[in-house]
């Protein structure tokens, strides 16, 4: 069949260039090299955190489907006939005993046990730190405020698939944290109850639930994280990844390694050291001894019962939460017509309450922050985070909440290492939960203004050489090397933004939301610290001897002498 | 895209004037100049650079034979302690296998491929020719529709597509039966006998001495058909205090047999089992979220998240000196309701 | 019968009744709790009592009163038995240092020999459990259904895994790895300070011996998956992968990016 292509005929010569000729007509591969090929991606190692979630998400699906072929999340029961002797005879459901099998009997079982496991704390753990990158970073702003949603997806999709994940085996650790959850499910009012027995099928522990967070674990929360994955990866493409600013880069550019050859070579590379990383660290250290811990029992509890460190916050909270406040009960049972109803705000208070105020703040954070500031202009370049201080301040308080929670989980572990009072760790703690995030914003916010400050010094004066000259008439200084324009332009290129008072609207009235966001502005804003300008730099160098400066670090005597 | 790359601040492609400009800023000074790397110059880095690369992929090799090893070779007496050699040296195989390649992916790029600094321009996310075309396409099959001329079909349409999903989330409500009034009893009753936990011997009152503390299941659990939810509502703890330390509350009085008290062990917060039990200060303290209850106040709450204190299961001693329950618990056990009351 | 009642005015006759009571009750007695004790293994001499009250008097009666009746610091040591003294002087926590929430354990004042003395002096203040015999000691058990019994009695306060636990108000209990067969079983026995008093009706001698031979074969076992970091579960996880496993990516990362020399 002779092909008659509008753009001539071409005949490849090789064996391979007909290969790709066959497929490359049929889908047009070659309009994907064109549009990617040599697509240009900046070059940061705080830009990696994104693909090491990737990365150890794809660790995962490797591992855990090796897992699902000998996983059998079956409750039924059985006696234990493998091969680990402590546990020899004993009374156990299927799935821990099949889980027992995996790491006791089939060969490299623990190991894909281990890697699984560790590589699953690793994805939440860099969901988190990238999460932190980009907002410490601003790159949530236009026209990324819909990726930072998405992200905030696959960020409780994550923990979904986390604590899906670790309760599978049935053991005594994740079987006790099935207990709590169900606890605070039925502390649900109204529909408490139905939804516990909905969901375990009946009384707990009932037999169903394993089976049913298996489905949950290997179908419909990997479906819902690679639908995200691939939505949020479309967006980088599109909105292409942000920069740092520097010589060079503006707004309008991306400046880095074409995909091909460089930019893939590196994070291609690096999907291996990730993967080499996570082995290693599996081949080293025991994660989950499941066979500690026994099978899951509702009478047995162990000393030192903690969910995984990503939900540990909210166990953190649950027991931070007082029972009774000086007299006061927390949980209620109020009369209705129809009976009495009890309301456990010791357990829904805790469970539903800080989570709310992260989640919320988290997702709705880029659209407060561009009513705030006013600002509609896309944003393509990173802020420093010393350059939006109270932003930093208030990221900053927000970690110090979850960080307080989070130790709040360890309360006994810490009780017992460090030699204290139990009870005395839970009521610093309590303090800490409402006052740590003050001392925190205040301490941070101090914290980016000197660095701002100290930014300005080196761009006014030079940095500090450590050479001491003796000038003629007696007196000591020390000679400050001034930035070369490359070295200055990174400390001097970054937006300071103004207060913007309230203004009043089209019909001249100034609305009380308009005078809330001005009062905000006026929060954010009051103390700035504002880039150096030429003409500051100028001044700086008439307070000294009139000669050029120079950059060169040999002079024995150098031509300009900065007093101070 | 554009080769932009780099060279002096006047020849690259930003603005022209570089260095101080009149105006309140710096301009941008365009990229710096490129400085080339060793193996860019010395061929003999050059031929180092591959040489480094190559050992590393030979590294990997090494790895990867390294685990068949591990995996066909050792722990063939499959004792605990060859089970960890053979992990160790699975997961260092792996490692090296992986770590060998993409190190050495990695130092190629770094070393041998070319490190110019690229720039390409931004996009338009959103031109505004596209808009206008899509705009005119959406009016254009909206209008083909008819959808606005025709409310009949608009609102029958509304109609049926709000109802159609329903039947989809009705399909579930047989994931669980009602709960019904099941929370609200266990299996313990008049007459029932207090056993160990998990060998279901009964215990005699003589058996339990100042200090002790029994971990309880009701006669009959182990052969229960179901035997765990059961368990989850009718594990007790039994401990024998002094009776001048106990302070019953009225009607209480006759729940305890010389100073032998029992109650639940699920804990009242969210239903971890309440098991430390400290002897001298006769606290009981769930190790989930701390909740201390006191037992010389009938284990009300002295600390933690808990609010009400654990029900008590009135014991008596039947004539052959075993420990009995009276009745089941007269409150619901575990964590608190909705219906509770 | 006629001999008998012919000398039951003899001045020896007290004596004998009150012999023949003795050995009456204290054989029923005997009788009547052997079931439920495991037998002594150790029996003391007259010397050992008297050099166990001298030690006693100089390093313990502070605290435990003159006649270890007890003071405003330290608890009445009658009944408590052998076992106790074996468990707390042999584990270093008695003489204690100072006034706290808990005995910390350090090493031991004593050696095996003045233990024994102080253990039999202790011994004969009145009954109390005594140290356990050799059988019961060896890890021959079932170590199965001593780790049921370990989780279900113990590991609330010890962990599953035997790495120790907290109480409440700074009291803890410790670890369980490198404490001897012995001093497990007499602290079983004797509920050292707020562990409680498993006696033998609770939790039987075989039963003690299966715990025994369970904590025995983990402890010989060590983990199969690697460095335990500590058997304390996803909180050294956590902190691991955050610290360790984040800080050696970030290496990579930098190096990564960071340009060729």
């Amino acid at each position: 069949m002779t092909a008659t292509s509008a753009t001539g005929t071409y005949e490849p010569k090789t064996k391979l260039g007909r290969i790709t000729n066959f497929v490359d007509s049929r889908v047009s591969g070659s309009m994907m090299v064109k549009e990617f090929g040599r697509k240009v991606f900046p070059d940061h190692w705080s830009f990696m955190f994104g693909e090491v979630a990737l990365y150890s998400f794809v660790i995962l699906l490797l591992s855990g489907t090796f897992l699902t072929f000998f996983f059998d999340p079956s409750m039924a029961e059985t006696h234990y006939d493998g091969s680990y002797v402590p546990l020899k005879g004993v009374e156990m459901s299927v799935a821990y005993a099949s889980s027992l099998d995996i790491s006791f009997d089939i060969r490299g079982g623990l190991f894909m046990r281990q890697v699984h496991h560790w590589s699953a704390l690793l994805f939440v753990a860099s969901v988190s730190v990238h999460m932190l990158r980009v907002f410490f970073t601003g790159a949530f702003r236009k026209p990324r405020e819909l990726n930072w949603v998405v992200g905030g997806v696959l960020l409780i999709l994550a923990l979904a698939a986390g604590f899906t994940g670790y309760s599978l085996p049935d053991d005594l650790l994740s079987g006790n944290g099935l207990r709590i959850i169900d606890g605070v499910i039925k502390a649900i009012p109204v529909v408490g109850t139905y939804i516990s027995f909905f969901l375990f099928g009946g009384e707990f522990p009932g037999t169903a639930v394993i089976g049913r967070l298996y489905v949950l674990h290997i179908l419909l929360v990997p479906a819902l994280i690679l639908l995200m994955i691939a939505i949020h990866l479309f967006m980088v493409v599109i909105h292409k990844h942000t920069q740092w600013r520097g010589p060079g880069r503006t707004n309008n550019n991306v400046v880095g390694f074409p995909v091909g050859p460089v930019y893939a070579a590196k994070a291609g590379g690096f999907f291996f050291i990730v993967f080499g990383i996570v082995a290693f660290i599996s081949a080293v250290f025991t994660i989950n001894p499941i066979w500690n811990y026994g099978p899951y029992d509702p009478s047995p509890v162990s000393a030192g019962t903690q969910p995984d460190w990503y939900i540990g916050w909210v166990d953190g909270a649950l027991r931070l939460m007082p029972g009774w406040l000086f007299g006061f009960p927390f949980e209620w049972n109020i009369p209705f017509p129809w009976g009495v109803n009890t309301l456990s705000l010791n357990v829904l208070l805790p469970a539903l309450v800080p989570a709310g105020i992260v989640f919320t703040l988290l997702f709705t954070w880029p659209w407060i922050e561009a009513w705030v500031t006013k600002d509609k202009r896309i944003h393509n370049l990173l802020d420093r985070p010393r350059n939006a201080p109270t932003r930093t301040a208030i990221g900053v308080a927000g970690v110090i909440f979850y960080c307080v929670m989070w130790a709040a989980a360890s309360s006994d572990l810490i009780a017992t290492h460090f030699l204290v009072s139990l009870n005395d760790v839970t009521y610093w703690l309590r303090f800490l939960f409402f006052f740590g995030p003050v001392i925190g914003f205040i301490v941070a916010r101090r914290i980016a203004l000197a660095l701002q400050r100290k930014d300005r010094e080196i761009v006014l004066h030079g940095m500090e050489s450590g050479r001491i000259v003796r000038l003629p008439h007696g007196e000591y200084i020390e000679v400050h090397e001034p930035l070369d324009e490359y070295k200055r332009y990174k400390l001097v290129a970054f937006d300071s933004p103004q207060v913007q008072p309230a203004q009043p609207d089209a019909r001249g009235k100034v609305s009380r939301q308009e005078k809330r966001r001005g009062a905000l502005s006026r929060f954010f804003f009051e103390d700035r610290v504002a880039p150096v300008t030429p003409a500051e730099l100028e001044a700086a160098h008439h307070h000294e001897a009139p000669a050029e400066v120079e950059a060169s670090a040999e002079d024995q005597a150098p031509a300009s002498l900065e007093k101070h | 895209m554009g080769d932009h790359s780099h060279g002096s601040p006047n020849t690259s492609g930003t603005v022209a004037t570089a260095g101080q400009g009149v105006e309140g800023e710096f301009q941008n000074p365009g990229l710096p100049p490129h400085r080339p790397r060793l193996a860019d110059t010395d061929p003999r880095a050059e031929k180092r650079a591959e040489k480094q690369v190559a050992i590393l992929f030979a590294i990997s090799v090494i790895g990867t034979l390294l685990f068949f090893y591990a995996y066909f070779f050792i722990r063939l007496d499959e004792t605990i302690g060859t089970l960890r050699v053979q992990n160790l040296f699975l997961g260092l195989g792996t490692a090296f296998a992986m770590l060998g390649i993409g190190v050495g992916i990695v130092h190629w790029a770094k070393t041998l491929m070319p490190d110019h600094e690229v720039i390409e321009e931004r996009h338009e996310i959103r031109p505004e020719e596209d808009r206008v075309v899509a705009e005119k396409m959406i009016g254009d099959i909206i209008e083909e529709t008819g959808i606005k001329r025709r409310p009949l079909i608009r609102n029958t349409l509304l109609g049926a597509v709000a109802l159609a999903p329903l039947p989809a989330i009705a399909m579930f409500r047989d994931l669980g039966p009602l709960p019904g009034d099941a929370l609200r009893h266990t299996m313990w009753d008049n007459g029932v006998r207090l056993t160990r936990d998990p060998s279901g011997t009964p215990i005699k009152a003589s058996d339990v001495t100042l200090g002790s503390a029994f971990h309880v299941i009701p006669e009959g659990l182990n052969d229960a058909e179901h035997k765990l939810e059961e368990k989850a509502k009718a594990v007790v703890l039994l401990m024998r205090l002094d009776p001048s330390e106990l302070n019953p509350s009225p009607g209480r009085e006759d729940w305890s047999v010389d100073g032998i008290v029992a109650y639940s062990k699920i804990c009242t917060h969210v239903g971890c089992p309440v098991a430390l039990y400290e002897q001298h200060t006769h606290h009981l303290l769930c190790p989930c979220h701390q909740s201390t209850f006191d037992l010389t106040q009938e284990c009300a709450v002295i600390f933690g998240p808990a609010v009400r204190p654990l029900p008590q299961l009135p014991i008596a001693v039947d004539d052959e000196g075993y420990l009995i329950a009276t009745s089941d618990f007269t409150e619901p056990v575990g964590p608190s309701y909705w219906e509770r009351g | 019968m006629k001999a008998l009642s012919q000398r039951r005015r003899h001045p020896l006759a007290a004596v004998v009744l009150l012999l023949l009571g003795l050995i009456v009750t204290g054989g029923i007695y005997a009788a009547a709790s052997g079931a439920n004790e495991a037998q002594a293994a150790t029996t003391y001499t007259a010397d050992d009592v008297q050099q166990g009250e001298k030690l006693f008097i100089a390093n313990c009666a502070t605290c435990h009163g003159m006649e270890s009746t007890g003071t405003e610091n330290g608890p009445s040591l009658v009944g408590v038995g052998a076992a106790s003294v074996d468990f707390q002087v042999g584990t270093g926590r008695m003489p204690m240092a100072m006034q706290g929430p808990q005995a910390q354990q350090k090493p031991a004042q004593f050696n095996d020999e003045q233990t024994a003395q102080l253990a039999a002096y202790v011994a004969s203040l009145g009954a109390g459990p005594s140290v356990p015999e050799e059988q019961y000691l060896e890890t021959t058990g079932d170590a199965a259904a001593g780790g049921e019994l370990f989780r279900v009695n113990c590991a609330m306060c010890h962990n599953a895994a035997g790495a120790g636990g907290a109480l409440t108000r700074g009291k803890f209990a410790p670890a369980l790895e490198g404490v001897s067969e012995e001093h497990i079983y007499e602290a079983m026995v004797t509920g050292p300070q707020n562990m409680p008093v498993f006696s033998d009706a609770n939790i039987s001698p075989e039963e003690k011996q299966d715990i025994i031979t369970f904590l025995k074969t983990v402890e010989a076992n060590g983990s199969p998956g690697g460095a335990e970091l500590g058997s304390l579960g996803p909180v050294s996880e956590g902190l691991f992968i955050w610290t360790a496993g984040l800080g050696l990516i970030i290496a990579f990362t930098i190096w990564l990016t960071s340009r060729s020399s």
